[in-house]
């Protein structure tokens, strides 16, 4: 058997135009020897859940900076879940407030990177926690 | 086996799963093909090929919908360049085709090259069976963004469309071998631009040099595909050359030869992996090697008599 490659979806919902991070991260990914699928700006979250579906993914990375993240981050993970797809690990970053943390990981969003982390820190946490 | 079911059954998660078993050649990966393989043969393959930038996926995603249109279904598999330094990628082509994403209708995969350099994955064509066998009718695989040479996609559709975009040099370009000699139908996309007359005329030149051995003279079809002009008529060129290929014997004939090939292709990687890990798993490629070195061994005597002990009774 083949090594399995670890399959990243990077995803911008909400209605920010500002991909510049998730453009960073995607490239950091992609060095770390992730196969990274880009989907571009303003996705909903039926369409990240679908693409996350057919690309068949390991993990979801969502960047937000709208501040819409307590509405769309469970709304992917609630739509990811419910298309059978259990073990895909949920990851978001951007600007989010710290007091926001807490109700993400309630919903499901395994990690949240905030502005300044290092990309080697994403990197490493996939590693340790993809399925 | 119950993906093989749930696939044929129109599971798109299991048709996800079924091409990820592929990609990564997981153990089950052969015995879900088997399963598939009497299901396939009926999807229309249609190869999208051409240099970076020329708008393969825009075009994709615009003929996509025409098709979607004529009530057809539609698969796609996009394939982008995995890095040879670290193994990862980056698959955009989705961007250029979100309007896509949520019509049932369509299934979307990206593929990374994977070392491989033809222009496709080497697992293409069995992601392409795996579309075939969920029941697409019209089954896309846009390449990498090709230079000269990567030709591979010849082997994988029934119809291969060339995307090219004016101002990528002069005429001497349109004559060297290469995708140029594959078009079934050429597209001039952002036709809009200085230079597309131009390009269409060198193109014509270059067609009429092989024109009278051919009975298919490929059309050259101007498009603007990022405003849609053009793409009812494309659609018609490529169906007009997918009808003549059903008449003349010319898709038969294409099927036969890819058979062969994978056929060929698989026998020998099969082969390949057999004496490889009766030698690697044994410790003795490490005493070859060894032998080799020291010159006491050369390399051709070692496969010889390792092809006689290990493939000949």
């Amino acid at each position: 058997m083949m090594e399995k490659r670890i399959r990243v979806l990077v995803a911008k919902p909400g209605l920010d135009g500002h991909d510049r991070g998730a453009k960073v991260v995607a490239r950091a990914l992609r060095d770390a020897g992730f196969e990274v699928i880009y989907t571009g700006l303003r996705q909903t979250p039926e369409q990240i859940a679908e693409a996350a579906l057919q690309e068949d993914v390991n993990v979801v990375a969502m960047s937000i900076l709208s501040g819409a993240h307590p509405h769309l981050f469970p709304k992917v993970v609630e739509l990811v879940r419910a298309n059978g797809m259990n073990d895909t690990l949920i990851v978001g970053g951007g600007v989010i407030p710290e007091g926001d943390i807490p109700a993400l990981k309630e919903a499901g969003i395994a990690e949240v990177f905030t502005p300044g982390t290092p990309t080697g820190n994403i990197v490493e946490f996939i590693k340790a926690n993809v399925k | 086996m119950d993906i093989v079911k749930d696939l044929l059954n129109g599971s798109r998660l299991a048709l996800s799963r079924t091409i990820t078993a592929i990609e990564n050649e997981y153990d089950e990966a052969v015995d879900i093909m088997k399963e598939l393989y009497p299901h396939t043969g009926h999807a229309f393959v249609l190869g999208i090929t051409g240099p970076p930038g020329a708008g393969k996926s825009t075009m994709t995603d615009k003929l996509a919908r025409a098709y979607r249109n004529m009530g057809k279904t539609v698969g796609i598999i996009a394939v982008d360049p995995t890095s040879p330094f670290s193994g990862g990628a980056i698959l955009g082509d989705r961007i250029r085709m979100n309007s896509l994403t949520l019509d049932e209708g369509v299934f979307i995969r990206s593929m990374g090259t994977r070392g491989s350099l033809g222009g496709l994955s080497h697992k293409t064509a069995d992601a392409v069976k795996a579309l075939d066998a969920f029941g697409k009718d019209v089954i896309f695989v846009e390449t990498v963004g090709v230079g000269q040479s990567e030709v591979d996609i010849v082997k994988a559709a029934d119809t291969t469309m060339v995307v090219l975009i004016p101002g990528m040099g002069d005429d001497i370009q349109a004559i060297k071998a290469g995708i140029l000699e594959i078009g079934d139908v050429f597209a001039i996309n952002k036709a809009d631009h200085d230079g597309a007359d131009k390009l269409q005329m060198e193109l014509n030149m270059m067609l009429d040099l092989d024109g009278e051995m051919k009975e298919w003279r490929p059309p050259i079809q101007k498009v603007i595909a990022s405003q849609g002009e053009g793409i009812n008529e494309l659609v018609a060129q490529l169906d007009k050359h997918y009808s003549y290929i059903k008449e003349n014997g010319v898709l038969e004939q294409r099927r036969h030869e890819r058979t062969r090939t994978e056929l060929m292709e698989l026998l020998n990687a099969s082969i390949g992996r057999y004496i490889t890990n009766s030698i690697v798993k044994t410790g003795r490629l490490d005493n070859y090697l060894e032998d080799i070195k020291s010159r006491a061994n050369d390399p051709y005597t070692i496969v010889r008599s390792l092809l006689d002990e290990l493939l000949v009774k």
